[in-house]
């Protein structure tokens, strides 16, 4: 390098940039066919995650088989590779650049949506955030689209309802990242305010291999209740160590929010679930036209599966760019597409849901569900909702 | 002879005009390069094996993200300030790594890496904890050229960087602590009788590795403009030290290859299975390792050796 | 106090269960010098046999576990016939990049097979819920836990240093080649051990579905911590993994319980600690 003068290395650096690498094309439009990028996790640690969406896309495209707009809707499938911001980053990267799609969806883990939001922004392409919940994430890209939920939003509302069915003292244990934070943050602020008293907050590590230290602790304490959140598919485990310990004898409540009783591993739970109360925006017990017709699309691309909350945020996610689609009458321009798609309102599987014109974030119901068992089989069963929750609660 | 060294460069100087759509994924493989060059230095030269080398990657990431983050995005000074921050860390852990010996210092190197993978999560005041580091802004190189979303800027200064610590590599190697180095893991007993003093030379070689490593993390951190836990994961030290024996160890030409074999195929096997892919990367993985001694690298001299035997 | 004394318990309970799963990486370690990453895979087959079997055909737990200890036995010593022999003397990064190879293979088969989520069992009355004892209260399995692999334990180490066998596996490890010159039938000592080192991961695997989850992932989210253990405890012998997965289980879960706010640290500080105090293994004597 010290023969290598600053001016000519400015130079040679110069040059190559200058000279533009063979044939770039154009961001154009490619015809008839709308392209989806859709990044997932498809192996490691939350790769249900990922299956769950998948699933629901396919389901959905297979229910809506005609061109929108003219377009046909083709999806390009990505695996994030496990938890890897920079691989997820440069698949969205290359999605934009080298596949020339005019959208990207997916995104199971908040720091993944994180690092691919100024990609979505310098690309202008809409993103739309099907599974990762951190409040924060709409905000890092004027194309972020969410139809997921955010956990302030799912967490709110069981604060309330909590502190209504006579619990006074709580003890809450999430998982020490983000998301966890998050609903700690949310459900600390609602229930103070509500006159009950968190007496403890534990955070267990990401990588927990036993929870048996951190359960014990909340022994010890008595709460009322105990509130809850761990990541989907965390959740068996945990459920199973509440009634081995014999926390529910002891007169300790498990509330949380609906990630730990998904849907997908509910039945394998088994009876330790039952009689726990959860607020969550999607059970596929709901009742309505729509869920059902849901629930058949999804059990003719998955037969024997039951479809999760993270499936619906696949399903909705699709609805909400084939609206935008048909709103832009098959413009697929980056800014004009998300514009058509905020402010959108439709009835969901999981009730009414709208995305919110300023946020981009989802507006939805958030319930209040027990788990129960019905026809032999568990589920969690909606008794009580609260109307148009906010990204913040 | 000198030919010969420079086919590689010229390729990858090349991949530049012939794979314009692929320039993040020739840049990762270039910071994946640097990382196998670091790792093989330590290893493949001073024969000590780590598990923990993603602390030094992650803190060169963390140190240039956070140095960016906070108003200082000029590109090469940041990667100093990365390399004499991993190099420090490199100094302190070097006596415990050492201490320990084999299979002890082996699992020590391991344990400091998950223990400032805690301590990084732990800290989410300043390294932003599992969301990872946020609002990283990088100022464009010498003032001219900014990180485009082609990637190309970020492939042909990854690629510059790569070139000079190589070659900056290849002249320590032949050098005479090259050579005491290759002496110790020869034998490590014996080399206090040539006049090596044995301890004072892995520490600066681990030192040095550490050095190598926290560039390429500041590489990385500067090309995406992100830093997060996983740089510091121990699946970023197992990748390496794959990549590594996948080249062939304790030829530098062999971590590079091995980091581009390894690279393209996980890219282009996820790609193709992004279910998967993890079962053909494992059949590769054990083909490979049944096949012979050496590495891709071993395996090529072998052929070429075959060849010549006609 | 009383819940102190339990959370002791559920520490021996996790690092017994600990023990069972590395204690044949390990034996392969001393015995055939293999860095052998793909063990947990051996747990991993147990803990999906168990769920089949108790799951979808009904067969009673112990019948399960028997199986599932038998499965992964009978595929260790299929693989290592196979396919491990190739590897002896190699490298040990060559081995490395082999068993992480296998690793891979075997996850991608598990998530072939099973898919890709958790798997949960139900465990039959006798073992689920909770006792009390002057107090202190324990969950039934976890008790059922600290006795089975208690046993196992005993059963190793008495199988080591009484029958034929042991003497033979121990000659082999202090001197494979003497051994061999002796006239041992080493290739074959290998082979059952390895079997057995399998079994026991199998085994392991299959107690473990209930306290550690089970998914295709199983074999690489708990390789740091069969590697902790045996580099702690030392290879070649059983008590020195036993003492260390003990050590690390209660550690583990009492800096949990006391110190929450750490977290995973305790853990890592703990084994850098024994590893620097005692580089040769917990009870290695000074050469």
């Amino acid at each position: 390098m010290s023969i290598v003068t600053r001016r000519s290395a400015i130079t040679g650096f110069g040059i190559a940039l200058a000279t533009p690498p063979l044939a770039i094309p154009a961001l154009a439009q490619s015809g008839d066919v709308f392209r989806i990028g859709l990044i997932l996790p498809m192996t490691g640690p939350f790769a249900s995650t990922g299956r769950q969406i998948e699933a629901a896309i396919r389901a959905w495209l297979r229910a809506n088989p005609a061109p929108i707009a003219g377009k046909r809707i083709e999806i390009l499938l990505r695996d994030d590779t496990g938890v890897a911001p920079d691989v997820t980053r440069r698949l969205a990267q290359e999605l934009a650049v080298r596949e020339r799609v005019q959208a990207l969806a997916g995104f199971g883990l908040t720091p993944l949506a994180l690092a691919a939001a100024p990609i979505a922004t310098e690309a202008k392409l809409p993103m739309i955030v099907m599974a990762a919940a951190t409040a924060i994430i709409p905000s890092r890209s004027p194309f972020i689209l969410r139809t997921a939920f955010s956990l302030p939003q799912a967490t709110a509302p069981i604060a309330v309802w909590a502190q209504r069915a006579g619990i006074r003292t709580a003890v809450t244990l999430v998982t020490d990242f983000a998301p966890g934070l998050d609903a700690e943050r949310a459900f600390k602020e609602r229930f103070t305010a509500a006159g009950g008293s968190v007496t403890a907050e534990l955070r267990t590590p990401l990588r927990n291999p036993d929870y048996a230290p951190f359960l014990q602790r909340v022994r010890d304490a008595r709460p009322d209740a105990l509130f809850i959140f761990v990541p989907s598919g965390e959740g068996a485990p945990l459920m199973r160590q509440f009634a081995e310990r014999g926390l529910r004898e002891a007169g300790i409540r498990l509330i949380g929010t609906g990630d730990v009783l998904d849907d997908d591993i509910l039945n394998d739970i088994g009876d330790s679930a039952l009689g726990a109360v959860t607020s969550h925006h999607y059970s596929a017990a709901h009742d309505s036209a729509e869920n059902r017709a849901f629930l058949a699309a999804y059990a003719a691309q998955a037969p024997g599966q039951r479809p999760n909350f993270m499936a619906v945020g696949g399903w909705d996610g699709m609805h909400l760019l084939a609206e935008g689609l048909r709103r832009t009458q098959g413009n697929t321009d980056g800014e004009r597409l998300v514009a058509a798609m905020a402010g959108q309102e439709w009835i969901s599987p999981r009730g009414p849901v709208r995305i919110d014109a300023q946020s981009r974030d989802i507006v939805q119901d958030i319930y209040i569900r027990r788990t129960e068992r019905r026809d032999g089989q568990l589920w969690n069963i909606e008794f009580d909702r609260v109307e148009r929750v906010g990204p913040m609660g | 002879m000198i030919l010969l060294h420079a086919i590689p460069w010229a390729g990858a100087l090349a991949g530049y005009w012939l794979f314009p759509e692929q320039l993040p994924l020739l840049s990762a493989i270039a910071i994946a390069a640097l990382f196998a060059v670091s790792l093989d230095l330590i290893v493949g030269y001073a024969g000590l094996v780590t598990l923990g080398q993603a602390a030094f990657f992650g803190a060169g990431a963390y140190t240039a993200g956070i140095l960016a983050q906070q108003g200082w995005g000029e590109p090469f000074s940041g990667l100093l300030a990365a390399a004499a921050v991993a190099a420090l860390l490199g100094l302190i852990s070097a006596p415990l790594v050492l201490r320990a010996g084999e299979l002890a210092g082996l699992m020590v190197t391991l344990g400091l890496g998950l223990m400032l993978y805690e301590a990084a999560n732990k800290a989410a005041a300043i390294t932003g904890g599992a969301d990872g580091l946020q609002g990283v802004e990088m100022w464009p190189i010498f003032g001219l050229y900014r990180f485009d979303l082609w990637g190309r800027t970020a492939y042909l200064y990854s690629l510059a960087v790569l070139f000079v610590l190589f070659m900056l590599a290849r002249l320590l190697v032949a050098s005479p602590f090259g050579w005491s180095l290759r002496a110790i893991r020869g034998n490590a007993r014996r080399a206090p009788a040539l006049g090596v003093p044995v301890k004072a030379r892995l520490t600066a070689a681990y030192v040095i590795a550490a050095a190598y490593a926290g560039v390429a993390g500041g590489l990385l951190a500067q090309t995406t403009s992100f830093a997060s836990l996983d740089a510091l994961s121990f699946q970023r030290s197992a990748d390496g030290l794959l990549m590594l024996v996948l080249g062939g160890l304790g030829s530098l030409y062999g971590a590079l290859l091995g980091a581009v074999a390894f690279t393209v195929a996980h890219h282009a096997l996820s790609e193709a299975s992004p279910v998967f892919w993890q079962f053909w990367l494992g059949i590769a993985l054990v083909a490979l390792a049944l096949a012979g001694q050496g590495g891709l690298l071993g395996l090529a001299r072998a052929a070429i050796a075959r060849l010549r035997r006609r | 106090m009383a819940s102190a004394i339990t959370v002791l318990l559920d520490g021996v309970a996790a690092g017994m269960l600990l023990f069972v799963l590395s204690v044949g990486l390990s034996v392969t370690l001393g015995l055939m010098n293999v860095v052998n990453l793909a063990h947990g895979a051996f747990g991993m087959l147990g803990g999906y046999v168990c769920v089949v079997l108790l799951n979808r055909l009904g067969v009673p737990f112990p019948l399960a576990l028997l199986a599932a200890a038998a499965a992964a036995a009978a595929m260790g010593f299929v693989l290592e016939r196979l396919l491990y022999v190739h590897i002896y003397g190699r490298d040990h990064l060559t081995q490395v990049l082999f068993s992480i190879g296998l690793v891979f293979i075997m996850g991608a088969v598990a998530d072939w097979l099973m898919g890709a989520r958790t798997q949960l069992i139900q465990l039959p009355s006798w073992l689920s819920g909770r006792m009390e004892f002057a107090g202190i209260g324990l969950g039934r399995y976890r008790l059922f836990l600290i006795i089975l692999c208690g046993f196992v334990a005993l059963a190793l180490h008495f199988g080591l240093v009484r029958t034929r066998f042991g003497a033979r596996l121990r000659a082999a490890v202090d001197d494979g080649v003497v051994a061999r010159g002796m006239g041992l039938p080493v290739g074959r000592i290998f082979s059952i051990t390895f079997a057995l080192g399998s079994g026991l991961a199998g085994l392991g695997g299959a107690l473990g579905v209930e306290i550690l989850g089970l998914d295709p992932n199983f074999p690489l989210k708990y390789m740091v911590y069969f590697l902790v253990v045996v580099a702690v405890g030392g290879a070649n012998s059983v008590a020195g993994p036993f003492l260390a997965a003990l050590l690390l289980g209660v550690v583990d879960v009492a800096g949990k319980y006391w110190i929450p706010e750490v977290g995973a640290f305790i853990i890592y500080t703990a084994m850098v600690v024994l590893l620097l105090a005692r580089p040769q293994g917990l009870l290695a004597r000074a050469k």
